[in-house]
């Protein structure tokens, strides 16, 4: 490294004076950022492998309605009251499907894509030697475990986990006799109180700790997606929390915070003083579940535009285009929330208002991921694991988007609200989306980590299996949509079928219906296809590829500029930075690739 | 031609003449939308083969140049252009037609009360008035918290489930729910409202075809959601309608 070409501090020279830390101090209650980054990431990638089982048991349910579960059966038997017999049921199938949605979102993918990949990597890409508070990072933590195990433990609880889908929505949410949505809401408190002390975190992090000469244009993309993303988490969340402190009085105090006059469930008239708006909540939900979906999509974005950027040996097309159309989503993410809500009867006024600005963003997505496209054209294209998932996040990405489409129009959602082609879309910007950038960071930052290599082989069939079953997931879900097959429904929609009402005009055709079963068996092969990831990333840890440079994919960013893994402190000599983020293949350069800390000749 | 696109992309049959925008309006976009992924998937393929190391083993620092990149940059402004002004701002004022309220005067009103897990309707009866309600009337019999002393509700008509309707005229539906959120869905005939309890929200549609539809409940109304199957809409002559509307006992308060 040429960094002794200029007089920088020396912070790090010699061993920290302090004793080496016990395994307590070191492991489970750190305050490095590294270490939390790496807790961080362990706990929601044991969560997004839960939440997916969840949805196996769904899939077959959905498949095979009412018939027992093959191998789980006997632990729902077992352990779950509404399990009985080893059979989904309606119960059962209800709070599978609001915990899937909560443990995706907010237990797996933001601690994932926020939390473990921003805490590692942030600090080290813009040369910082940790987070700016890290005692506030480690509560951070600290709440996001305390706040999945009180979701964990609400399985187990007389009636069982939350029935109300993962929106909530009032009425209902207050109107099921159990306890498993006072359980949500208090865990859904401590994740919110999670996420914004880790968003306070990061901003004050990227403002104020940035090496000599990291100016904000020089930042990597991947910061840049990660501050937007901590405006994003720290001013929608505290919103949802005020809500679900109120829907938590509506449920144990006798409140009518959501809950209107005249609501009679199950033929009585309820005894609650009424006169609030179940609308209000549905409000209050969207304004950060808008933001949310920003929250879940901006860090694979930066995770990508990494990737692509080393991989293609050049720099990304359109630096300044990608941070401004970042900017723009934080912002314009804040008036949206209601495209969620056109049937809601809102009124068409302003409807029209929220299909404009829904429009509005779709041009900043476009320009992101048109930009990211363009980055390719003339480069020397590497097709390692990373590069392959990064690669894959494009296309799929796109799908995902361009069927927003449709649903943001009211008159086109009119027909496809609440259908399979909402459920394809959303999952194609978080699943082969999002996931697939987070494989894509994971293979890509293992070797910093670890010191070693993931294997390439084991990592490409991983690729190949996931790309091709997510597809075979969820292409089949757009035709059933437009069909008008309904979500949510613990059968699948059997009572909807022709075949069940032959007397009716437009029920479900049997090819749909049959589509259930192709998608429950892609399901099962892709969840066989992270077998060999689990075990790729357990046997690479101990006995992968000695990484010989602690540059290995010959990067320009800071993180790769220090030593493997970084020791406490990061960085060896303070680095000063003297150029843009990825000054790949420079003319006249002596490599293809000429780190930010390097002084300009 | 709408309808052959209307196959090919897999639309239900359509059974109204306020379905035709939404059709139109699903098909119109996802001609855009292939466009575009089309033309974005031909060039990403490309730059895959012809950029590959192997092949290109020098990166060009500056990628893309010159006018290229202007050209680039022009097409998708164009393309988003076209989108928002295009399609976006005439599409609301097309688009606006398929929620607006036809005059109550040429259409056939009925009250849905979504419950858990079935739907109730009330029709206005011979004389096309609604009898007044309120909601501290509302009970497990009289869902619609109906006046029974109100003149106006003697010949009003409620019904369980199955809800008749006349061909060829508009339907307004006034929908609300009297226990948790439901949502009212017609697919053939392209209608679809949340039921919200403590709201009343119109919603409307004019059938062509003669014959029964499902009522949908497309919003997770609890462990019954699925099985809440029951509902009909029947869409008759006008002599078979009017035919039908004569059997029902008209009550204020209570089912026939």
């Amino acid at each position: 490294m040429q960094a002794t070409t200029h007089t920088a501090p020396h912070v790090g020279d010699h061993k920290p004076h302090h004793e080496e830390p016990g395994f307590w101090s070191k492991y489970i209650f750190s305050t490095d950022h590294k270490i939390i980054g790496i807790q961080y990431g362990v706990t929601a990638l044991a969560f997004l492998l839960f939440g997916f089982c969840l949805m196996l048991c769904m899939r077959w349910q959905i498949a095979h309605p009412n018939q027992v579960v093959p191998l789980v059966g006997p632990l729902l038997d077992k352990f779950l009251e509404d399990g009985k017999g080893g059979i989904m049921t309606a119960n059962l199938y209800n709070s599978f499907g609001a915990m899937h949605g909560t443990i995706m979102v907010f237990l797996a993918i933001v601690p994932l894509a926020f939390a473990a990949f921003g805490n590692y990597v942030v600090p080290l890409q813009i040369g910082a030697p940790d987070m700016a508070f890290p005692r506030v990072n480690m509560a951070s933590y600290q709440f996001y475990v305390l706040g999945g195990i009180v979701m964990f433990v609400s399985f187990f609880i007389p009636g069982g986990a939350a029935q109300a889908g993962w929106t909530s929505y009032s009425p209902l949410a207050t109107s099921i006799a159990t306890h498993g949505q006072a359980f949500w809401l208090i865990g859904m408190v401590c994740l919110i109180n999670s996420s914004l002390l880790g968003a306070v975190n990061f901003i004050a992090t990227i403002i104020q700790l940035r090496a000599p000469g990291m100016t904000w244009m020089r930042l990597p993309f991947f910061v840049w997606a990660q501050f937007v993303t901590a405006f994003l988490l720290l001013l929608a969340f505290p919103p949802l929390e005020a809500a679900g402190v109120m829907q938590l009085a509506d449920n144990l105090l006798g409140t009518s915070f959501f809950l209107p006059t005249g609501l009679a469930v199950g033929g009585k008239l309820a005894d609650i003083s009424g006169g609030g708006s179940p609308l209000l909540w549905q409000h209050l939900f969207w304004f950060l579940g808008h933001p949310e979906v920003y929250v879940l999509i901006l860090p694979g974005m930066g995770i990508v535009a990494e990737v692509i950027a080393n991989n293609t040996r050049k720099p990304l097309w359109g630096y300044k285009s990608l941070v401004y159309s970042v900017l723009a989503i934080g912002f314009l993410s804040f008036i949206v929330w209601a495209h969620h809500m056109y049937l809601t009867g809102m009124g068409t006024k302003i409807s029209a208002f929220f299909q404009t600005t829904t429009m509005i963003i779709s041009i900043p997505s476009v320009i992101i991921l048109t930009c990211l496209f363009i980055s390719l054209w003339g480069g020397s294209i590497r097709f390692n694991t990373p590069m392959l998932f990064a690669l894959a996040f494009l296309p799929m990405f796109g799908i995902g988007g361009l069927t927003g489409l449709p649903l943001g129009f009211a008159a086109a959602d009119l027909h496809l609200h609440d259908t399979y082609y909402v459920i394809a879309h959303f999952h194609y910007v978080v699943a082969p989306g999002t996931i697939f950038a987070l494989f894509a960071g994971i293979y890509y930052w293992f070797p910093k980590m670890t010191g070693r290599m993931m294997n390439e082989f084991w990592g490409k069939v991983h690729f190949w299996g996931s790309f091709i079953f997510m597809n075979v997931v969820f292409q089949p879900m757009f035709f059933q949509g437009m069909q008008g097959m309904i979500r949510r429904m613990a059968d699948g929609g059997l009572n909807y079928t022709s075949a069940l009402h032959p007397e009716t005009i437009g029920g479900l055709s049997q090819t749909m219906m049959s589509l259930h079963t192709v998608i429950l068996w892609g399901a099962v092969g892709l969840g066989l296809c992270q077998i060999p990831f689990i075990i790729n990333v357990f046997a690479s840890m101990k006995s992968g590829r000695k990484i010989t440079s602690d540059n290995p994919w010959n990067a320009t960013t800071l993180e790769w500029q220090t030593p493997t893994p970084p020791p406490h402190g990061n960085f060896e000599h303070a680095p000063t930075i003297h150029r843009d983020p990825y000054d790949y293949s420079v003319p006249g350069a002596a490599q293809d690739f000429t780190p930010q800390n390097q002084a300009k000749p | 031609m709408i309808e052959l696109f209307s196959k090919l992309l897999g639309l239900p049959v359509l059974a109204s003449e306020n379905g035709q925008a939404v059709d139109e309006l699903i098909i119109y976009i996802h001609w855009l939308m292939i466009a575009l992924f089309v033309g974005w998937f031909g060039y990403f393929v490309y730059c895959l083969w012809r950029f590959n190391a192997r092949r290109h083993a020098k990166a060009d620092h500056h990628g893309v140049r010159g006018h290229m990149s202007n050209y680039i940059e022009l097409a998708v402004t164009v393309i988003e252009v076209v989108l928002l002004v295009g399609f976006a701002i005439p599409m609301w004022i097309y688009a606006s037609d398929v929620t607006k309220i036809p005059n109550a005067k040429d259409a056939i009103s009925i009250q849905i009360v979504a419950q858990q897990f079935a739907w109730n309707a009330r029709y206005a009866g011979k004389d096309g008035k609604f009898g007044q309600q309120s909601m501290d009337r509302v009970t497990g019999d009289n869902p619609f918290g109906a006046l029974a002393e109100d003149p106006n509700s003697k010949d009003d008509v409620q019904v369980l489930n199955e809800m008749h309707v006349p061909v060829g005229k508009p339907v307004i539906c006034y929908v609300s729910s009297r226990d948790v959120i439901h949502s009212f869905k017609v697919i053939a005939l392209r209608v679809t409202q949340d039921a919200i309890p403590g709201m009343r929200i119109p919603c409307w549609f004019k059938p062509t075809i003669v014959g029964r539809y499902q009522i949908n409940c497309a919003q997770l109304c609890g462990n019954g959601h699925s099985s809440m199957a029951g509902g009909t809409i029947v869409v008759d002559s006008q002599e078979d309608y009017d035919k039908w509307l004569a059997t029902k006992t008209p009550g204020g308060g209570s089912y026939e």
